[in-house]
């Protein structure tokens, strides 16, 4: 490129930039203060379902995890990507690569 | 409290000596109250942190998948809007999950969306600050990003994943690479989908270069890179707080 | 240390407060009903930025503040987290709340928090610890400090005090004040088979400047013995309110709190939870 066309695209950018701007969102509106929170927060509750019943002994053993249901990755497939980055595959398939 | 503490998080352990039940017997089970209550309380602060990591895998599997991270990398500071942090690379070392290849990809971006809502707000530099310098100096000058942006690269559609499993009858993931621009206008990030070509300007934008050389950082990706749209993108979504000139 | 009157905030008033919650913003704002104060957990509002700390402080000029500490381990023996501290301190001084309290409970060992209210054996030994921590949190801060006394499903063979003992020798060494959760003491009672009353009748009542009520759900242990879980996700039970009227009858009106941080309700609904605490401070 050259360095007039590459200013170009450069002012011509400033310009878009301008434009998009006139247009934009405004910051911090009160109306806005209000919503649901992204984040885990902290509480000083015993947590929804929180019993004596055991059963966290049971769910997690060490590596020997059997994933149980597909989530919406099963519905997901992509060809190898130009890169080479390997295929991906669904659950059910993962299943049966799993460590003994 | 070092037993108590270390049978909290490991089940196979047996449950502390020397507690009771008020009632003359052990306490037996009870403490299995405290075990499933840091596990349960911990888990929501992962459910809650990456929705779309849980909807890809499914609820059952990330619960076993959280539950090891948990195990694993426990929070060593008390705000749990910061735990969460390298659930990104543990995901990468899961084999079951290992042909899920943006799964770690999908869990930084979630982990960057949180960030940014929590990051410091900031007045935004309007974009007359640079349409009143002649071309010389805007070529010059750097530009100083809000703290609430992040660039995610990725091989993968990582915009179009997370919209799949963000918004009703969004489209299926098509195989092309997308990096992700998160910017917070207001009080709300939000992602957008970048090209290469594109992810390296601001790249290098944000590494502190000058204009003049973040468009060379693209021309070397795409050699006809379209910046204009990217820097709207700036400017609209207030990602900028201040810009540096160069003597 | 003297505190310059000027610069310390009003108590809270002895009024319902509620728990807030980001769900509740517009509607707590618009249509308060009696609430005349809320309560935060204070590491939810440890951020840079965003909204939610521009909810508190919204809610702040419209509202007296309670921070509720909810990770600062003053139950443990390792000593306390001074970068935690220095942020308890930083929120305190912008949001300048009518009080702070905390919890008697650990959650961090070593370097791991464990993100839950941990018991401790009652002793001499744990009771000094705590005192030191709390003496140092009130020397921080510039300011009294309100203890919460914590829901129990066990409890310790070494303990050799009882927990309102262990309360009030606290407020002798320390100054400091109390926050008496009625929810939680009828949880402890249920749970270890001794008797709320009896515990009201010997905790240090001049010292509470708040009181917490909440919802429990039932469970049972393996033998079959009740087993009351501290879930703050339902209505506050009619036992607790009873435990709460009787409370109120010996202390006169209190700041009274509803917490209800599962399955949280609409706002009209944790609305009509507080103008159930504001009946009760208007019998007494």
């Amino acid at each position: 490129m050259s360095n007039t066309m590459k200013t170009a695209a450069l002012m011509g950018a400033v310009a878009a930039a301008m434009a998009a701007q006139t247009s934009g969102v405004s910051a911090a509106s009160k109306e806005k203060c209000y919503g649901i929170s992204l984040a885990g927060e902290n509480s000083c509750k015993a947590g929804e379902g929180t019993t004596c019943a055991g059963s966290s002994t049971v769910d997690y053993q060490g590596n020997a995890w059997t994933l149980v249901d597909a989530g919406t990755c099963a519905e997901i497939d992509l060809p190898a990507m130009a890169d080479g980055t390997p295929r991906e595959g669904a659950l059910n398939e993962l299943n049966r690569d799993r460590p003994a | 409290m070092k037993a108590f503490h270390e049978a909290l998080l490991d089940p196979a352990l047996q449950a502390p000596e020397g507690l009771h039940d008020g009632r003359g017997g052990a306490a037996g089970k009870r403490f299995d109250v405290y075990r499933n209550n840091v596990m349960q309380s911990l888990t929501d602060v992962m459910r809650a942190g990456f929705p779309v990591v849980r909807k890809l895998i499914g609820a059952a599997n990330f619960d076993i998948v959280a539950g090891a991270f948990i195990r694993a990398h426990p929070p060593t500071q008390p705000i749990m809007q910061r735990y969460g942090g390298g659930f990104d690379g543990f995901l990468a070392e899961v084999p079951q999950l290992a042909s899920l290849g943006y799964l770690g990809d999908v869990a930084r971006l979630e982990q960057a969306l949180r960030l940014s809502y929590h990051a410091a707000d900031t007045e935004p530099l309007g974009a007359s600050a640079l349409a009143s310098m002649s071309p010389e100096q805007v070529a010059r000058t750097r530009l100083i990003f809000a703290p609430t942006v992040h660039l995610i690269a990725s091989v993968w559609p990582l915009y179009d994943i997370w919209r799949y499993n963000s918004e009703d009858g969004a489209p299926k993931p098509q195989p092309v690479a997308q990096h992700v621009l998160i910017t917070r206008a207001g009080f709300d990030p939000a992602p957008h989908p970048l090209s290469p070509a594109q992810s390296a300007w601001i790249a290098a934008l944000m590494a502190g270069t000058t204009l003049d050389g973040a468009q060379d950082a693209a021309s070397a990706v795409e050699p006809d890179c379209d910046i204009a749209a990217p820097m709207a993108l700036l400017f609209a979504q207030n990602a900028l707080t201040a810009l540096k000139g160069t003597a | 240390m003297m505190l310059d009157a000027r610069q310390t905030p009003p108590a809270l008033p002895n009024t319902p407060g509620v728990g807030f919650k980001p769900a509740h913003f517009q509607g707590l704002t618009s249509d308060p009903g009696p609430v005349g104060w809320i309560e935060v957990h204070a590491e939810n509002y440890m951020a840079d930025g965003g909204r939610q700390i521009a909810q508190l402080r919204a809610l702040s000029e419209q509202f007296a503040v309670s921070v509720h500490g909810v990770g600062l381990s003053i139950g443990g023996a390792q000593a306390l987290d001074t970068d935690h501290l220095a942020r308890l301190k930083h929120l305190c001084d912008w949001v300048k709340p009518a009080s702070f309290s905390e919890h008697l409970a650990w959650s961090t060992h070593g370097a791991e928090f464990m993100n839950d209210l941990l018991p401790l054996p009652y002793t001499g030994a744990t009771l000094t610890h705590v005192a030191a921590h709390i003496n140092q949190v009130q020397d921080t801060l510039g300011r009294r400090m309100l203890l919460e006394n914590p829901s129990s499903y066990l409890a310790f063979d070494d303990s050799t005090l009882s927990e309102t003992d262990f309360l009030a020798e606290l407020v002798s060494r320390t100054g400091c004040g109390l926050l008496l959760d009625v929810n939680n003491v009828f949880i402890s009672a249920t749970n270890l088979g001794s008797g709320a009353r009896d515990y009201i009748d010997a905790y240090p009542l001049s010292a509470v400047g708040e009181v917490h009520v909440g919802g429990h759900a039932e469970d049972a242990d393996e033998h079959g013995a009740p087993l009351l879980i501290d879930s703050h996700g339902a209505p506050v039970a009619d036992a607790v309110w009873t435990l709460l009227g009787d409370v109120l009858a010996r202390t006169g009106p209190l700041p009274t709190l509803v917490e209800w941080d599962n399955d949280v309700p609409d706002w009209p609904t944790l609305r009509a939870e507080a103008a159930r605490a504001a009946d009760a401070l208007a019998l007494v």
